[in-house]
Formats: structure tokens, sequence, C-alpha cells
């Protein structure tokens, strides 16, 4: 008789409790039944859904809220509430399906001649995807040894700083220049995140404080160097560097797709075989489960630190490389473009596996290209996506509360990668 | 019958051992110390110009006039420098007990900062540097700081870590700039400010304890939520309509009689707004709360050890959420004084980070409100920095960016440097499951 495993991870997923599920009944079921049975029992797959459901219905509340047409009709509301509920509606409908024609599919697209307006949505949910992909892998490898990495805009400022120096300033041959504009925005990103390791390693620093820190040392720095002789832009007064030579920018896959997004899946397979298949992953997972128990073990903590902080600031750094040298072309003040705090969003959604971070970059990089949208067909201020998306992970990370209000059985706890995270003392 | 009992054997005497500082870590401290007292003597003392620094104590309208202080300001900041190597010296060679050390670090940190002022002042004799502008800029800067945390400390000593702060400071701000303008009353500005940090405080509290989220992550994601919320609120009502939903308006200070008028301290302290003055008062009253009160000591045992607490029938949970929204009432407060205590008009991300710098104080002050107070203070300054060296012209022209890093970098630096690994709160962080 074989026990099916309810949760079908492999076994990189981030440990859950053991009774999350109640057990559900074995045996022969059909498809409608067993769909009953997953959010009769609360499986994990229906929690998230419903957690994504939940935060939909927020968001729809917010920009009801946002809405001036909405909140004119409601002073009335006692004498006609339909207009209320029309307005809301409208504005609802208007800015939802202008996520979606911004992020997947664009229906006014098929009255075009040719294809390529019908694939544009989903390359704008890939360009955005790509940074975000890296960024959460950033604070997910971060994240398995037990380091919260908020530091992810420092790091791919840095990376981005650095990449976009051999981008304008080092003249190299064609595929030299890449290359080696990508691996020193890698290197420049790592040695930041290095840093806070260092710090945590040798004075205990907490990485909370030591990255927010570092996030706006980082930040004014590269305001610094944007009015710096050597790196503005000559002749300009705005505060942009030079443009990046043609020779270093990435390849194009289609319109304004660019292979960053390439990089992130190969990233993304990187960090999964670091993970799971390599003797590092296996002392840096070690470490974040209890890093006392590792001591005992003979694993170097401190070494530990330091190590996975450089790889969270390479990852980082790869998200500047992507943002100079494949969307942007340039290194301006706004390179972050909220990216930073987003990758940890990310993250929290993947819940602490390669692949949960790549299908959530996904979501997030759809968002981002839908909240484009929203703020050109509908005076919704775009802002809400960003708020639907911390509501969103916060739902994902209490399962229990998504239980709660549909009913579900199934003892709640606390997300899988959340509870890897230490506190001041760890 | 009693028997008759001594008096004397009554009275239990112990001695404090205190653990002993490792020789690498006192080398380490000492170095450090040693560094500093160089910067000292070297960047402020032989990099001054030469001649006096000249120091304005009084302005114009106080009661009391002192005339310039005048004194030569490289030689000044080099004794000042040489006090503190040797102060760091000390500390590497023979080790200070730990009472002394601090004092050490207090009185490095306060001479690197008057070093600081020397080396400004120096080298332009008509225009000295006035003190007083600087002690109330430090002092309104360094109020959210002291707040936030006061909120931070308050929530944490029972058991709960609120990374939050940044959130409840940002939402409070909105709250009270947009309540203040739509009821045209800073009071209800300042109210609605504290409900705002309130709001999100009660949002940790569920989540954190009821559904026992990681409290780390809630933290940071709720900071996102606060702005996320505030920046489409910024967007949706007070860009469209900023003379009802954003006027800016501020609290009007309040000037002490007597004490108002002492020359340099009194214009700083005494003639504040009242968000200033609730501030101070929350400090004593959350120092003697906390140490010498019955709610203290329950919270403290509930943030030490919960379950002896809940065996002795404290009731772990309700303290818990009760400090925390405390703690964001007062989180709260320090929004207001951004916004209404402060500048007026709300800007996005008009926190940009003073709740994290408000936290590095929590853990640089070791979770007690009077360690908490001087970093604050401390982060305050260097706050104000950019304000300072635009009033005066220093001898080297500092890029504003650097000025700007300057909170950043002290705090990198006095979290690493001076604090290392720290003793939170034993059960800091973990959530309590009865039974």
């Amino acid at each position: 008789m074989s026990v099916t495993t309810e949760h079908g991870g492999t076994d990189d997923t981030a440990p859950e409790p053991l009774d999350e599920q109640s057990s559900a009944p074995h045996g022969r079921r059909g498809f409608g039944r067993r769909l009953l049975d997953a959010y009769l029992y609360g499986q994990t797959w229906v929690v998230t859904l419903l957690a994504f459901v939940c935060a939909l219905i927020f968001g729809a509340i917010l920009i009801a809220i946002a809405d001036a047409p909405t909140r004119t009709a409601s002073h009335y509301f006692f004498q006609h509430p339909t207009d209320t509920f029309s307005a809301a509606w409208r504005a609802i409908s208007a800015a939802y399906s202008a996520l979606f024609r911004g992020a997947i599919f664009n229906t006014n697209s098929l009255y075009s001649n040719g294809g390529v307006p019908i694939f544009l949505p989903i390359s704008d949910t890939l360009v955005n995807a790509a940074p975000l992909i890296l960024g959460g892998l950033a604070v997910t490898v971060a994240f398995r040894a037990g380091l919260f990495n908020i530091g992810v805009q420092g790091q791919l400022i840095m990376g981005a700083i650095c990449a976009g120096y051999v981008g304008f300033a080092w003249h190299l041959p064609i595929v030299v220049h890449v290359l080696v504009a990508l691996i020193v925005g890698t290197v420049g990103g790592a040695l930041w995140g290095g840093l806070v390791g260092l710090l945590k390693a040798r004075t205990g620093a907490h990485e909370v404080i030591t990255t927010i820190m570092l996030n706006y040392v980082a930040y004014y720095f590269l305001g610094y160097l944007l009015g710096l002789r050597g790196y503005q832009a000559p002749h300009s007064n705005e505060a942009t560097s030079s443009f990046i030579d043609k020779s270093a920018q990435l390849p194009n896959l289609f319109e304004d797709l660019h292979s960053g997004i390439i990089l992130a899946l190969l990233a993304a397979v990187l960090v999964w075989w670091l993970l799971s298949r390599s003797t590092l992953g296996f002392t840096l997972k070690a470490v974040g489960a209890n890093a006392f128990a590792a001591r005992t073990a003979g694993m170097k903590i401190e070494r530990s630190y330091i190590t996975v902080m450089l790889i969270s600031g390479a990852l980082a750094g790869l998200v500047g490389v992507c943002q100079v040298l494949g969307t942007r072309h340039v290194v301006t003040q706004d390179v972050d473009a909220g990216l930073g705090f987003d990758a940890i969003t990310v993250a929290l959604l993947g819940r602490g596996t390669p692949v949960g971070t790549v299908l959530a970059g996904l979501l997030f990089g759809a968002f981002r290209a839908g909240g484009l949208a929203i703020s050109s067909y509908t005076t919704t201020p775009p802002d809400v996506v960003s708020v639907i998306e911390p509501v969103m992970v916060l739902f994902i990370a209490a399962p229990a509360l998504v239980r709660g209000i549909f009913r579900l059985k199934g003892r709640g706890g606390g997300s899988g990668v959340g509870q890897l995270a230490k506190g001041w003392n760890g | 019958m009693t028997a008759v009992v001594d008096e004397e054997e009554l009275v239990v005497t112990h001695e404090v051992i205190e653990p002993p500082v490792s020789a690498r870590r006192r080398r380490v401290r000492g170095a450090v110390l040693v560094l500093t007292g160089l910067i000292i003597f070297f960047a402020w003392g032989l990099g001054a110009k030469n001649g006096e620094a000249a120091f304005q104590v009084s302005q114009a309208f106080d009661k009391y006039q002192i005339p310039v202080v005048r004194f030569p300001g490289g030689g000044a900041a080099m004794i000042m420098g040489s006090i503190v190597v040797l102060l760091g010296i000390g500390e590497m060679v023979i080790g200070y007990r730990r009472a002394w050390w601090r004092v050490a670090v207090g009185v490095s940190a306060v001479l690197f900062v008057v070093g600081f002022l020397c080396w400004m002042a120096t080298g332009d004799p008509t225009i000295p540097l006035g003190l007083t502008g600087m002690m109330q800029q430090t002092i309104v800067s360094a109020i959210p700081f002291i707040l936030g945390a006061l909120a931070g400390i308050v929530c944490e000593r029972s058991g709960v870590i609120n990374v939050a702060i940044e959130g409840q400071m940002l939402l409070g701000a909105f709250a009270g700039a947009l309540f203040a303008s739509a009821a045209s009353n800073l009071g209800a500005g300042v109210i609605a400010a504290m409900l705002g940090g309130a709001l999100i405080a009660v949002l940790l509290a569920v989540f954190a304890i009821r559904y026992l989220v990681n409290q780390v992550v809630l933290g940071v994601v709720l900071n996102a939520f606060a702005l996320g919320l505030t920046n489409l609120g910024y967007q949706s009502l007070m860009q469209s309509d900023p003379n009802s939903y954003n006027a800016g308006n501020t609290l009007s200070p309040i000037k002490i009689p007597l004490l108002g008028d002492i020359p340099v301290l009194g214009q700083a302290f005494f003639d504040v707004n009242i968000i200033t003055y609730i501030t101070y008062a929350l400090v004593v009253v959350v120092d003697i709360g906390l140490f010498r009160t019955r709610w203290g000591l329950r919270t403290r045992a509930v943030g030490e050890h919960p379950r002896a607490a809940d065996t002795v029938g404290i009731k772990v949970r309700g303290t818990r959420y009760r400090n925390v929204i405390i703690g964001g009432l007062i989180a709260g407060l320090a929004g207001a004084a951004l916004t209404v205590g402060g500048s007026g008009a709300f800007n996005a991300n008009i926190s940009s980070g003073k709740g994290f710098i408000a936290l590095a104080a929590v853990i640089f002050g070791r979770w007690s409100p009077r360690g908490a107070i001087a970093a604050a203070l401390l982060f305050g300054f260097t706050d104000e920095l950019q304000t300072l060296v635009t009033a005066v012209t220093p001898p080297v022209t500092i890029p504003s960016a650097f000025l700007s890093m300057a909170p950043y970098v002290v705090t990198v630096i006095a979290v690493a440097g001076f604090v290392g690994r720290v003793q939170a709160p034993a059960a800091d962080g973990e959530p309590y499951v009865k039974g």
C-alpha cells in the first residue's frame, strides 16, 4: 500500500510542519471528489490559491476607495446605492482588466496586423520578471542559511554601478565586453553583500540593521557618482551616466525582452543545484536550521555567513546588471525601481525554493507589467499593486488565517520559509 | 513562639560578578577607540585651519547674553584626540569594568562630536557656529528616533520583535497630515497619527501572536504594506487635492518661562512643541514603568520566560497584545512628529529609514530606554549634519551625498563596532503556544 505525499515537494522544499494537513481520505476517488477534498482538507496549493484570491479582493476594495467617482457616489449612498456599486465595479473591472491586458494578453492586439503585439504583454512580463527572479533568489539563498538579506537594493545598486562603469568606460570587443561587465557587476554586488556577512561573522551585528543602512549608503553613493566628472554623462546636467556601449548591452531576444530572463533561469537552476546537490548548500541549510547544532557538527558558521552573503550579494548584483545592461542601458538614480523590496516579497511568496521563487517572480513581473497598464488605461493609481503584493504575502505567510476565513480543516503554522529567519538572539 | 532573628541576617548582600570579556574582544574594542582618537587628532586637529574656533552661545533675543566663545580649534581637537587614544590604549592594555567602558565610549562619542564642531568652526572668525540652533535641530531630529526607540523597547521587551516601526511611523505621519488637514485640527491629526501606528501594530500583534508568523518577516512585509498604502493615499488623495488633505500646518512651540531662558539648552529643550514635551514624559514613564512597576515586571517576565510567567498566572498573550499596541501608539506619535510636529506636509516615504535607525537605537541601547536615548541623540545629530554644514562653510567642501550618508554609516559603526553580540530578551521573537 503506497502512502501518497500530500504536498509532493522535492527534498529541497523548506521544512513544513508535519501536521499541516490533516489526513484526507486516500484511495480511489473521482477527480471532482479529489478537488473537493483538496478544498475541504486545506491542501497547501488550495490555501495558496485562496490567499491569492483574498489579496485580490482586498485590492478590489482599495481600488474602489481610491477611485474618485466611487467616493463621490458614496456620499449619497443611501439615496442611490446602485450608483456607488456600479462606479466601484467600473473602477475594479477596469483596473483588473488593464492588469490582464498589460501582463498577459491584450485583446486589442488581435485586430492588428502581424503577430508581434500579441506577445508584447508576455514579453513585458518576462522583462519585469527577470530582475525579480534574481532578487528573489538572492533573498532565498540567504533565508536558507538563516540570514535576512534586506540589502538587495544596495547590492543591486553597487552591481549596477560597477557594470555600468565597465559598460561605458571600457571599450572591449563584442562578446568580451558584455561578459566582463556582467562579471564585474556581479562581483560588485557580492562584495557589498559580503561586507554584511563579514560584519555579522566578526562582530555579530544583526544583518537586518546593517543591510538597511548599507542600502542608504549605496543609494547616496550612487547620487554622488552621478554628479562626478568621470561617471556622469559629459555635457549633461542630469543625474545620469554615460550611455552603455552597444557591445556591452545584453542581447535582445524579442522586442524589449533581453537575455536577462535567460540569466535568471540559469541562476535559478544554479541555486537549485547549490541548495539540493552541493556540500556547501547542505552546510548553509544546516546553519540555517540550527546554527548551534551545525557548530557542534564541525561546520564553520562564521565562514558560512560570509559565503552565503557573497552568493546572495552576487545574485543581487546580477539584478543591477540586468537593469543597466539590459533594460535601461544607462545608470540613473532610480536604477533600483523598488526591486530591492519586491525581491523580498518574491522570496517570501516562493517559500524558500528556487522553483517557487521563479513562479513568484513571474507573478510579480506580471503585476509590474500590469501596473504600467493600469496607469496608462485607468485613473487608478498604480501603487495599488504595491499594496496587493505585501497583502498577498501576509495571507500566504499565515495559512491559518486563510483557513479560518474559508473554514478549511488542517492545523496552521507559520510559513515554511518564515520559520528559518532568526530573531536578534540567533 | 517566634524566634529572635538577628536583623543583620535579613540583609542579603551580593557582589556582581561580570562575565570576563575575552582578550580579543578587549583589543578590538580598544582598537576602535584608538582609531576614533586618531581620527579626532589628525582630521579634526591637524586638519583644522589656523585660527580660533568661534561658537555663538547666545542669540539676539536671549535673556542672558554670553559673549562668543573662542579658543584655538585645532589645538583643542588634538587634545581631545589624545584623550580618546589614551582611553583606547587603556582598554587594550588593562580592560575596564563594564560601567567604566560605557563611560569611556560616551566620552569618546562626545569628544568626537565636539572635535568635529571645533574643526567646522575654525578658520572664519566672522561667522561663529551657532550652538543654539544646532542643539535645537538635533533635538528636533532626535524626537522621531527617541519615540521610535521607545516603541520598539515596549514591544520587544514583551517578546515580540518589532521591525515594523518604520511602517508604523510612516502610516502615523500620513494619518496625522491627512486628518490634521481634513479636520483642520492639529490635535485630531496627532490622535489620528497614533491610531495609524496602532493599526499596523494590531496587524503585527494578530499575525505574530495568533497566527505565529515569523516576526522579522512580518515586520518587513508590514513596512512594505504601509509604504504601498501611504503611496496610494498620497497619490489618490493628497496629490489631487493638497489643500484639503495635505495642508501642512504644524504645531507651534510652547516655551516654559524660566527654563526656556537658559542660554543654549533652554532654547533647545524647553521651547518646543507639545509632542516633544510628551516625549520627555514618555521617556521617564517608560523607564520607571519598565523597571519599577508591576506592568514592567510582567512585561519583562513575559519577554524573558513566558512559560514561567504563564505558570504564575500572567496572561502572556494579553500582555503581548497590549504592549505591541502601546508600541504602535508611540510609533504613530513619532510619525506625527515628522509631519504635524515637523515639516508639515506629507511626502512619499517621509520616514525614509528612520524607523530602522530607531530599531538600531533599541539594539544599541540594549533594550533599555537610557541607552536608546543616547543613541537616538547621536543619530539625530548626524541627521542634522546637512543643515549644519550649509549654515557654516566647513574648511573642506564635503559632498552632500556623504553628509546624507552620515546617519546610516554611523549606525553601522555603532552597531558593529560598539555593540557586538547583544542579548535580547530571551523569548524575543518566539511565539508562545500554550501547553
